[in-house]
């Protein structure tokens, strides 16, 4: 009898130190969360300029190029996913990498050959315990990403979208990531980034005003050149800075839940060794009674 | 006397923004100063200094390290990939 109630004690102990490592680890997200928020906020006058330059450009400009145009030369088709380094976070990762490999089947279904490229560690390990070769992986600092890592992600996939169809050239990139809704709600995306469509934020005049007429310096086509690689890394920016937002918003999600969670144990466990303690007295009073009871008799 | 508004933003964040009299920036073709009533313009700059000259005071200079400039109905957005705020008061020499 005093047995199980050494096994509870020990349960609660070991319980409560889980739970104030839950706590923490919620209390370092929620921390995190508000500079990734932030760094949300402070990429958005940059991707506005952008879109606005890139809109003008389309508007007032036939050019074509190659960025903007489809490929017919190949059916090879690239897939960005952005998931995580560390679990923890609930299903963030895992309905990441569920919206991938419906995004893979049904381009699987169109004839495409899909090659994958990865950024956090769990979609690298996922892919690689289950032999699918990655065309291309980015490991680390998957909850505050630099504008460098965006910069080398985004100039890999733009070589492998300029590169000939023999060499590893592909006609298509699409993203997956995940949506920074709000605090509650973040949703898996998939976005096709190439070839460029441009929709968004296309500025319509006004009744009586007449769109300007821009000189483009040093010719449109240059211009073009210099915008649209910008154009998409900071679209990739963007997506790593949402997904490293959503990421900490699951995290701590998750760490409260697990929280909870070991209160929970804890209250039960407490019960039950109140239990076994109120049962121990019970019978050592009864054996004692019943032992007087034996002397008295 | 209108004055220009001027943005300046790099990816990870909007750097200076106010207004000026007068922007000048190394474009790919040479250095070109904007003034209020500037026509509309989309330009591609290079390695160079980006100087904004207020209504008083010394100009803010920065170092900037390409990108693209935009002037429409005198909103000048200065988009740079890096930037370097170059200190120093009006006596202070020119960095070149």
């Amino acid at each position: 009898m005093a047995g199980s109630q050494r096994v509870y004690r020990q349960r609660i102990r070991s319980t409560q130190s889980l739970k104030k490592i839950f706590r923490a680890m919620e209390l370092i997200a929620a921390s995190r969360i508000g500079r990734a928020r932030e760094r949300v906020t402070a990429a958005t006058p940059y991707a506005r300029a952008i879109t606005r330059a890139v809109s003008a450009l389309a508007t007032h400009s036939t050019v074509s190029h190659p960025l903007l145009s489809e490929r017919t030369d190949t059916n090879r088709v690239a897939v960005l996913v952005i998931t995580s380094d560390r679990g923890m976070a609930g299903a963030y990762s895992a309905s990441v990498i569920r919206e991938t490999e419906r995004v893979v089947e049904r381009l699987e279904k169109a004839g495409k050959e899909v090659v994958l490229f990865a950024t956090g560690r769990r979609a690298v390990s996922y892919y690689t315990f289950r032999g699918r070769a990655l065309g291309g992986s980015w490991v680390g600092n998957s909850d505050a990403p630099t504008s460098e890592v965006a910069d080398e992600i985004a100039n890999t996939l733009l070589s492998a979208f300029e590169a000939d169809a023999d060499e590893g050239g592909v006609g298509e990139l699409h993203v997956v990531y995940t949506q920074f809704v709000n605090m509650v709600t973040q949703r898996p995306r998939v976005i096709r980034m190439l070839p460029l469509e441009v929709v968004e934020g296309v500025a319509e005049p006004g009744a009586n005003e007449v769109l300007p007429l821009y000189d483009f310096e040093p010719s449109p086509e240059e211009v073009l050149d210099a915008l649209l690689p910008r154009y998409v890394r900071s679209r990739i920016y963007s997506c790593l800075l949402q997904a490293a937002a959503s990421e900490l918003a699951s995290r701590q999600r998750a760490m409260h839940t697990a929280t909870e969670n070991a209160e929970d144990l804890i209250r039960m466990y407490t019960r039950l060794a109140n239990q076994a303690r109120q049962a121990e007295i019970t019978q050592e009073i009864s054996e004692i009674v019943s032992g007087a009871d034996a002397l008295a008799s | 006397m209108a004055e220009l508004e001027v943005d300046i933003v790099a990816p990870d964040g909007k750097i200076w923004s106010g207004t000026a009299q007068q922007v000048s920036a190394p474009a790919a073709d040479g250095e070109i100063g904007i003034r209020v009533g500037h026509t509309p313009l989309l330009s591609v700059l290079r390695r160079g200094e980006l100087r904004v000259a207020g209504a008083g005071g010394a100009p803010k200079r920065w170092i900037v390290e390409g990108g693209f400039l935009s002037v429409d109905a005198d909103n000048v957005t200065v988009v740079v990939d890096s930037v370097e705020q170059v200190s120093g008061g009006p006596s202070a020499p020119t960095s070149h």
